[in-house]
């Protein structure tokens, strides 16, 4: 079911190619990120990217988007989001804008009803617009488990056969198929029905490599060493008993601010000084500092 | 695609049912989709492949690494101690196997003294060739596996580990790495021999498998593995590494009770109609009442009141299930937790500070009024001390959860004291970690108790309690 574009098909030779062209965009995949983006592709599923907040889970989809030159097309989950906002609507009043001028035309009612639920007529929403696209995009649909268990079953059609039925139109199949990226913060279990039709990629926090890389990417200026110490302590950090981990997003803000600060280097005064960037609560401040300074006896 | 391939998957598909984790057929043929893109020949990208199509819940990642190393062998490994398999036809012929692996000739002449200097060295410097080296050598030396003996493997690793004296080697390492510096960051530097260690730990681990699998074939070691989901895993068995486990999974499971509780009580809409909000958005639309305005409902949320036995046997299994409740309680009006043993104490404030509640429950054993005289479980005299002194806080809102194996050590029942709390609770609920098939055996006096209850589960494992906790809102 892989794309019949040859420009597509070059690009997602291997999951090598696949990283070369994230790096490229600034996104820095490991393995196993690289991999499953492939096999997206490749078997025409999407992906269903789950893990802790600020792992770059969104920010994944938008690289792939920015990568291939497609159109990024994004849905963000809610509680209470519904058919109409994620599929379609029928724009009832330009429906009613029609009957109102139906004097003037003559036409007979059949043929009026047939105009009123014709495409001229429909409000596509970010699910049907990835669907109907012309040109090659890339579906993101964000937080998925913020979605009512039976609005779940709304994704369903889209995801497995790429394709919308309405009622009063009959089926509407993609031209080309999107790639479609789901995350999810795992704050309830998504159905089965619904993991089945996706591939799975676990995003952890990334590896203490990994992490410096992407701080050497992100934070032009800092010193190779002290971005080293900086993904060590972070990591120190992730193993500890928190109530919320620093993300990806937070160690990068931290290594800008020993930057600023000028820091040539993290002892006992900076992490004190600097722990509320990584740390958000009170009690894992506190809690981190006592580990930390158990470490420095 | 080789027939082989698709063999070694379907072996594994089935080990991973067999084992717990759902793979539906659409999955396993995707699976072999996900193969014709995948190059075969690296074994990397083959796990990734097969993690993607295969599972699809991240607390079974771990399982499914461990069943996939058996499946799929290391090429490498193979081609390091596959021939001489091959050659004696049977059991793995040791130093002729470390022999063929890179620097083999050499390390064989060591002693055990050196070869645990070399293995520090290796890393040290992470050199991970000299390390699998080394694993081997040691597998073969002290291991002794005997062929034919349906064992699980971890007597063998802890022969062959035991040669090396593992902990004075991370001691060094942890030191080589980051103790000379006096930073902060120096010190945590040395948090890296952990893993370090731990991966080496691994790798024997796995040359151990390697072997067994040479010996008994795949699907054999794969029964004798014993690898449950840490949902699955026994609370009253469980070790060390179990209870970690178990407390992983257990943190995500409690966020998204909560988020589920939350949304069954916003979803309850059996609210009285707000008459006066009504007439008055009426006006807009010439009186003619369409947009009706309900009032908030008010949903009343239960109050919670845990008696919990933390008593040696069942200690664990209480602080797992204190540890979800308090994760849920935001859902309640108020939680408030007893533990006992032959006495009973208050401990609500005290886990409201803490936050490893096993510390606590060990705590409150070494010495409170939890414990009265004997130290072994009185549940009688419990029951009765609750009812003596707070009876009077239960009332109809009260739904009340008792943690315990209902193990009386033949001391009195009085089991009139739970049938007074009962008469005035909205519920009691009776949680016994013990198999069903254990109860009313011995001192087990659970059907007195029950009589009075409103239910009691059997709450062996995540998987049980999830299930009580999930329907007790409602």
């Amino acid at each position: 079911m892989s794309s019949s574009d040859p420009a597509q098909e070059g690009a997602f030779a291997s999951a090598d190619e696949v990283a070369a062209m994230l790096r490229r965009v600034g996104y820095l995949p490991d393995a196993a990120i690289a991999g499953v983006v492939h096999l997206g592709e490749r078997l025409g599923k999407p992906v269903l990217v789950e893990g802790p907040a600020g792992t770059g889970k969104t920010e994944l989809a938008k690289s792939v988007a920015a990568a291939t030159g497609r159109r990024l097309i994004r849905l963000q989950c809610y509680e209470g989001l519904d058919e109409a906002k994620a599929l379609y609507e029928w724009d009832y009043r330009k429906q009613l804008l029609r009957l109102q001028a139906r004097d003037e035309s003559g036409k007979d009612w059949a043929q009026i009803e047939g105009d009123l639920f014709g495409e001229d007529f429909l409000l596509t929403r970010p699910l049907l617009a990835a669907i109907r696209a012309k040109d090659p995009v890339v579906l993101l649909i964000d937080e998925v488990d913020r979605l009512d268990i039976e609005t779940e079953a709304l994704l369903l059609e889209v995801l497995s056969d790429y394709q919308v039925s309405i009622p009063e139109l009959g089926t509407l199949k993609a031209t080309t198929v999107p790639l479609v990226y789901l995350t999810s913060n795992n704050s309830r279990d998504l159905s089965e029905a619904l993991k089945r039709r996706c591939l799975f990629l676990h995003l952890d926090y990334p590896s203490v490599d990994r992490e410096r890389e992407i701080v050497l990417s992100r934070v032009p200026g800092i010193r190779e060493d002290l971005a080293e110490q900086i993904t060590r302590v972070v990591a120190a950090l992730r193993g500890l008993d928190l109530k919320k981990h620093p993300s990806v997003s937070e160690t990068l803000d931290w290594a800008r601010a020993l930057l600023l600060l000028g820091a040539e280097e993290i002892d006992e005064a900076t992490l004190r000084d600097t722990l509320n960037v990584l740390l958000k609560y009170t009690g894992d401040i506190t809690k981190a500092a006592a580990k930390l300074a158990d470490l420095a006896k | 695609m080789t027939g082989g391939l698709l063999g070694a998957l379907a072996g594994l598909v089935a080990q991973l049912r067999n084992v717990g984790i759902p793979v539906s057929p659409t999955e396993h043929i995707d699976a072999a989709a996900a193969l014709r893109h995948t190059p075969v020949a690296d074994r990397a990208a083959v796990k990734v492949a097969l993690a993607a199509t295969l599972v699809k819940n991240a607390e079974h990642l771990r399982t499914f690494s461990t069943i996939f190393d058996l499946y799929f062998a290391d090429r490498q490994r193979d081609a390091v101690d596959g021939d001489t398999t091959d050659q004696a036809g049977g059991p793995v012929d040791g130093l002729a196997g470390a022999g063929a692996g890179p620097g083999g000739g050499v390390l064989a002449q060591l002693t055990d003294q050196e070869l645990s200097e070399l293995l520090r060295q290796a890393l040290r410097d992470n050199d991970s060739t000299l390390l699998r080296a080394i694993a081997g050598l040691l597998v073969d030396r002290h291991a002794g596996i005997e062929p034919g003996r349906r064992v699980a493997g971890t007597y063998y690793l802890y022969r062959a580990l035991q040669a090396v004296n593992l902990p004075a080697v991370l001691g060094k390492l942890r030191e080589e790495l980051g103790g000379a510096q006096p930073s902060v960051a120096g010190r945590i530097r040395g948090l890296d021999a952990d893993a370090r260690v731990e991966a080496f730990r691994a790798e024997v681990e796995q040359e151990i498998r390697a072997r067994l699998v040479a010996d008994r074939g795949v699907d054999d070691v794969a029964r004798t593995l014993r690898t449950p989901l840490p949902e699955d895993i026994d609370f009253l068995n469980a070790t060390r590494a179990d209870t970690a486990a178990i407390r992983e999974v257990l943190k995500p499971l409690a966020r998204k009770l909560a988020t589920r509780l939350a949304r069954k009580r916003r979803a309850h809409r059996s609210a009285p109609l707000d008459f006066r909000q009504t007439m008055r958005r009426a006006m807009s639309t010439g009186g003619t009442p369409v947009d009706l305005a309900y009032r908030r409902p008010h949903p009343s949320r239960p109050e919670l009141v845990v008696l919990a036995d933390i008593s040696g046997s069942v200690a664990t299994f209480a602080s797992f299930t204190l540890q979800l409740v308090y994760a849920l309680r935001s859902e309640f009006a108020r939680v408030r937790t007893f533990a006992f043993v032959d006495g009973l104490e208050e401990v609500t404030s005290l886990l409201e500070k803490a936050d490893d509640l096993l510390e606590v429950t060990r705590a409150l054993n070494r010495g409170t009024s939890a414990v009265w005289i004997y130290g072994r479980s009185d549940y009688g005299h419990a029951l009765t001390v609750f009812r003596r002194r707070y009876l009077d806080q239960v009332h109809r809102r009260t739904t009340v959860l008792v943690l315990g194996d209902a193990r009386s050590n033949f001391l009195s029942p009085r089991d009139e004291s739970l049938a007074a709390v009962a008469e005035r609770a909205r519920a009691v609920y009776w949680l016994n970690p013990e198999r069903r098939e254990l109860w009313n055996e011995g001192d087990s006096i659970i059907d007195r108790y029950g009589r009075h209850c409103t239910g009691v589960y059997e709450c062996r494992n995540v998987r049980q309690l999830r299930a009580f906790v999930e329907n007790l809102d409602g």
